[in-house]
């Protein structure tokens, strides 16, 4: 099948998952309660980011047994991370046939210069973006969904809505632009002329775009769907806090029906710990700098 | 093709409240997650009045018909007990009013699914077989001949419509139910592996069985509002 044909299918798989969350999971049974909460998709890896953060050393793509099982315990997509610019690792997940490959910052980078080319795979990829830039670089590799990259691991929603905000004015900048300032816009920005014209004359990214990176709470994801979000990924914070299964469940609900400010409410109410969270400040290793 | 941008925000068709009196004449576009605004873009195209349902509130005298769209049915499935919607809209099915259901909106409809004991509305007599063609390197589109004409008992695909019932429905058409090389798109989809004597077969791709009537209801295991051919829901609103 041609690139095109697949890249559009495969952007449709995003529309699909879109208005929902897409969890991170480490066991069967993790995505087990993911599932039963109303996540519309599972992240499976070895360890979770607070997890990577706090443990330090080179992390890489999880164990495909680890995976397998997985996609054996649910109905829902899995999708999985590979480090920046991995191609062996996204042919390994491509041959499990896996729903989504994340190329992902909170893994250890591989290549600190190359992407993987994704134009080359079958199989869906979701890359992390700070910024329109870096959004479009991904997209014209072959990327067929976006999500912020925020700062996986720490609780901290902050880099999260910098780099919401952040995308979402420079698509406004770009579509208030003249036709003729387009140019210059693109080489500014780094990115092709195709897809800035794509963006000023869309005011859009022409791939779905999720949050993710520090959502930890039923206000964090109604914060990031008010901001333009299409959708949530949640990480650590769930199964890092006290009530795993009534927390997931309470954020699916509150990314649904973000508006609801009394439901929101309701969903707030006594769900336990939530996980300790590291302000952006404290933390030593800044994943959102990884491949840009 | 990802929605318009306006999508993101917009929660019904523009000018709703003029036509919200008289008689039910709104299509509400179950909004609880998945590709709503996608069916909201092919309504638009089409002139007529919608709106997003995303609680039990939202369902209100003005519905006169619902979509269900594509996405997570386990997701979509809790999600419609949690927000309330349930209940109406399995009112609206008993009723007999017309509803249409693509892929997890299909699995929503099924009286049975495979391997699942799980039943949402169990309002078409079909199984339906989830992630039929496996995992998302199995997505595939192609074009299928449909056909919503057949809607009686034991009737096959591309039969002649007999019986009163089904000839005062088939007159009051004024939109062909025949739509021909329609574009299929399948994403991690499903299928009808059984059709009971209620529901009639609509379309079949590669000898599987992909589209269902019965009276009101359609269903399709492909995704209609993923092209920009408007033929199915035209069909839908005659309904």
């Amino acid at each position: 099948m041609a690139f095109a044909e697949r890249n559009e299918l495969n952007k449709n798989l995003a529309q699909m998952l879109k208005g929902g969350v897409i969890m991170d999971v480490t066991t069967p049974e993790q995505a087990r309660i993911a599932q039963d909460a109303g996540a519309c998709a599972v992240m499976a890896l070895e360890r979770i980011p607070a997890d990577i953060r706090a443990a330090g050393g080179v992390s890489r793509m999880s164990d495909p047994a680890m995976i397998r099982g997985i996609q054996e315990a649910v109905s829902i997509p899995v999708m999985a991370k590979v480090r920046i610019g991995h191609m062996a690792e996204a042919r390994i997940l491509q041959a499990i046939e896996i729903d989504y490959i994340d190329e992902s910052e909170v893994l250890s980078p591989a290549d600190d210069v190359y992407h993987i080319d994704k134009r080359q795979f079958d199989v869906p990829f979701v890359c992390g973006a700070k910024n329109l830039g870096e959004a479009l670089r991904r997209i014209e590799e072959g990327a067929s969904m976006i999500r912020t990259k925020g700062e996986p691991g720490t609780g901290d929603v902050i880099q999260a809505v910098r780099h919401m905000r952040t995308m979402n004015r420079q698509i406004r900048e770009l579509a208030s632009l003249r036709d003729d300032e387009v140019y210059e816009a693109a080489k500014q920005l780094a990115v092709p002329y195709e897809l800035a014209m794509y963006v000023h004359e869309n005011r859009r990214l022409p791939v779905v775009n999720f949050a993710a990176g520090g959502v930890a709470t039923p206000a964090d994801a109604a914060l990031m769907m008010e901001l333009g979000a299409e959708g949530v990924f949640v990480g650590s914070g769930i199964f890092k806090s006290g009530d795993p299964a009534k927390r997931a469940a309470a954020i699916v609900q509150a990314t649904a029906n973000w508006q609801d400010s009394d439901l929101l409410a309701r969903l707030s109410e006594n769900l336990g710990e939530a996980m300790v969270g590291i302000n952006e400040d404290e933390i030593e290793t800044i994943m959102a700098a990884r491949g840009e | 093709m990802v929605v318009d941008v306006s999508y993101i925000s917009k929660e019904t068709s523009d000018h709703l409240e003029d036509v919200m009196l008289g008689a039910p004449s709104v299509t509400g576009i179950v909004a609880v997650q998945g590709a709503f605004a996608e069916h909201a873009a092919m309504l638009d195209r089409l002139g007529v009045p919608w709106k997003l349902l995303r609680n039990g509130e939202d369902f209100d005298d003005s519905i006169a018909r619902v979509i269900l769209p594509g996405g997570e049915s386990t997701t979509q499935g809790k999600l419609l007990h949690q927000t309330g919607l349930y209940e109406p809209i399995a009112a609206h099915i008993a009723a007999g009013r017309p509803v249409f259901g693509t892929c997890a909106g299909m699995i929503l409809l099924a009286r049975e699914l495979e391997d699942d004991p799980t039943v949402h509305f169990g309002a078409m007599d079909v199984t339906v077989r989830r992630n039929a063609y496996g995992r998302q390197l199995g997505s595939f589109s192609a074009d299928a001949d449909i056909d919503f004409s057949v809607d009686v008992a034991d009737g096959d695909l591309g039969e002649e419509v007999t019986g009163d019932a089904a000839e005062a429905d088939y007159v009051a058409c004024e939109v062909n139910p025949r739509i021909d090389d329609y574009p299929v798109v399948f994403i991690r989809g499903p299928l009808v592996s059984n059709v009971g004597e209620e529901a009639n077969v609509a379309a079949m791709v590669n000898g599987q069985v992909v589209a269902v009537r019965q009276g009101n209801l359609i269903a399709t295991a492909f995704h209609p509002e993923l092209t920009d051919d408007t033929r199915i829901h035209e069909f839908f609103l005659s309904l």
